[in-house]
């Protein structure tokens, strides 16, 4: 991680060197004088081509991995059926019960406490915090989830913020049910966006859009504010900016890693023995996503508070970032990626392809000196 | 092996190798086909130039462009006979083959002075000024013994490649 540009506001130009993670084993630096057929042979740089098309580590960490089916035989398959029955027929309506009546609590308490104690803001806020944290646990209620939390509650104190990966927007229904955290998160279409402009606003949520630029600029000045208020609910952040399988953990964003304060890492990992919870955007929508974990038998995870971290002497914004993703990738099982979540969007800034050249550039230019 | 389905069947397979050449094993292509399918997102039976952009560590490389003319559009069993230059069973005239493809974009069989330095700028981008690409592209094909008109064929690529001997190679995963 030699060359690191200063910061700049742009999400691409902030990360560390690609090629130190890669696999290039089959590029070794050349020596010796440069011949023609040293300038013809392009098969190191096809083969790496080819390996990407082989298989690459990006795709892989957005892969849902299908669980094995163990319906297989002449017990096992009425036992399953029978499961069906009892998931669909029994749980699911018990459970879409239980989460109505959760709705109706909410909201009939909700809207009288927002509206009636408009001016005493302490006590307002303080109930709203419960009733969020209340809405939560009759999600997690929905799924009959099991969820073990391991490690100090967060506190709320100034100048801390929360990171954790990212593997569903359940994730933050686990978090929030225990802690009434103010979280970052891209602004949602259709009734989850409307859950975001009314109820979570109170929480001091923050909202931005990926595809928008010029948004950058506003969504780091917001967290800094948000960081410096006494008052504000803990800021929860997912660094890394995309839903991830739960099997990987991709590049996190700086953001969260120069705001001056103290970053205290959050690991979630989800046992997969009766559902993944792994949300494929790019396959299913939210709600197609909450049937089916509500058609489940139950949703299994473990959450780890981990010890808060502070940015070193002399350590870089990304660098904290890469070792708090170190920390968080251990607890949680997951192997680390050097790419950008957002690559899920958009395509690959031409730096990468023009550090390749120049190193091939600065090869012969080298070689022909020699003689 | 219709666009749709996806399941090969044992015939599917074994036309697939025989296209290929038995350059893969039979284990290689089932992967390769659920590789396929992964990519070619909504199963038309191909993969567009788009959907291979989709993978970054295939859109940051240099030569990536001049793949995709040869790579954009195929079917699974095309798709397989590409890449069967990529297999540790293919012999070093089959991979100087694809590269003297890659070359040739005009596919007359014949190399020259600009098909190279066309793909020499691919390699180097503006780390190198035309004229510096030029003249090291001159300089080496002097001393090789040809000239700036001189046309390479196959056969050239062959003689000027295979010395000592050509790496060009991918591991299918098994998973």
């Amino acid at each position: 991680m030699s060359k690191l540009s200063t910061s700049s506001s742009e999400i691409d130009l902030d990360r560390p060197n690609i090629e130190d993670y890669l696999p290039s084993g089959s590029i070794q630096e050349p020596r010796g004088k440069l011949r023609l057929r040293d300038l013809l042979d392009i098969s190191p740089t096809l083969t790496e081509a080819a390996g990407a098309i082989v298989d690459d580590s990006f795709t892989r960490c957005f892969k849902s991995i299908p669980p094995e089916p163990w319906n297989w035989n002449v017990y096992l398959f009425p036992l399953w059926c029978l499961g069906v029955v009892v998931r669909y027929g029994f749980l699911f309506p018990l459970r879409v019960l239980v989460l109505t009546i959760g709705w109706i609590i909410f909201l009939s308490c909700y809207f009288p406490v927002h509206t009636l104690l408009k001016g005493n803001d302490k006590l307002r806020k303080k109930l709203e915090r419960g009733l969020v944290e209340l809405i939560c646990s009759f999600f997690v209620a929905s799924w009959t989830g099991v969820i073990k939390y391991h490690g100090p509650r967060p506190s709320m104190r100034p100048r801390q913020v929360f990171v954790t990966n990212h593997t569903s927007m359940i994730d933050f229904i686990v978090l929030e049910q225990m802690t009434a955290f103010a979280v970052i998160m891209q602004k949602h279409p259709g009734w989850v966006g409307l859950l975001q402009s009314t109820i979570l606003e109170s929480l001091g949520c923050i909202w931005f859009n990926r595809s928008e630029s010029k948004d950058r600029g506003i969504v780091a000045r917001k967290l800094r504010e948000h960081v410096e208020g006494a008052d504000n609910n803990p800021l929860l952040i997912f660094p890394e900016g995309t839903c991830v399988n739960n099997h990987y953990s991709v590049m996190f964003k700086k953001g969260a890693f120069e705001l001056g304060c103290t970053v205290c890492p959050i690991a979630i990992k989800y046992n997969k023995i009766f559902v993944d919870a792994f949300w494929n955007s790019r396959k299913q929508s939210f709600t197609t996503h909450l049937l089916q974990l509500m058609t489940s038998w139950t949703v299994v995870c473990d959450v780890w508070y981990l010890e808060p971290q502070n940015l070193k002497p002399g350590e870089t914004p990304i660098e904290f970032a890469e070792r708090v993703r170190d920390i968080i990738s251990v607890r949680a099982g997951l192997k680390k990626v050097p790419w950008d979540g957002y690559l899920k969007y958009s395509r690959p800034s031409p730096k990468h392809r023009e550090r390749k050249q120049e190193s091939f550039a600065e090869s012969v230019l080298r070689r022909l000196e020699e003689k | 092996m219709g666009s749709a389905s996806s399941m090969l069947t044992q015939y599917d397979i074994e036309e697939v190798q025989e296209h290929c050449n038995y350059l893969f094993t039979q284990q290689e292509i089932v992967s390769l086909y659920k590789r396929f399918c992964q990519l070619d997102k909504n199963a038309k039976g191909f993969i567009s130039a788009d959907e291979f952009l989709s993978v970054p560590e295939f859109a940051m490389n240099p030569l990536s462009q001049r793949l995709l003319k040869l790579v954009d559009g195929l079917n699974f069993k095309d798709f397989v006979a590409f890449l069967s230059a990529f297999s540790a069973k293919a012999t070093v005239p089959q991979k100087i083959e694809l590269i003297f493809k890659i070359y040739d974009s005009d596919c007359n069989g014949k190399v020259t002075f600009n098909d190279i330095i066309q793909v020499l700028h691919d390699l180097t981008g503006s780390f190198m000024s035309d004229k510096q690409r030029e003249e090291v592209l001159s300089q080496l094909l002097h001393e090789a013994g040809y000239t700036r008109e001189s046309y390479l064929l196959l056969d050239d690529f062959v003689k000027i490649l295979d010395n000592p001997g050509l790496k060009m190679e991918v591991d299918v995963p098994d998973d």
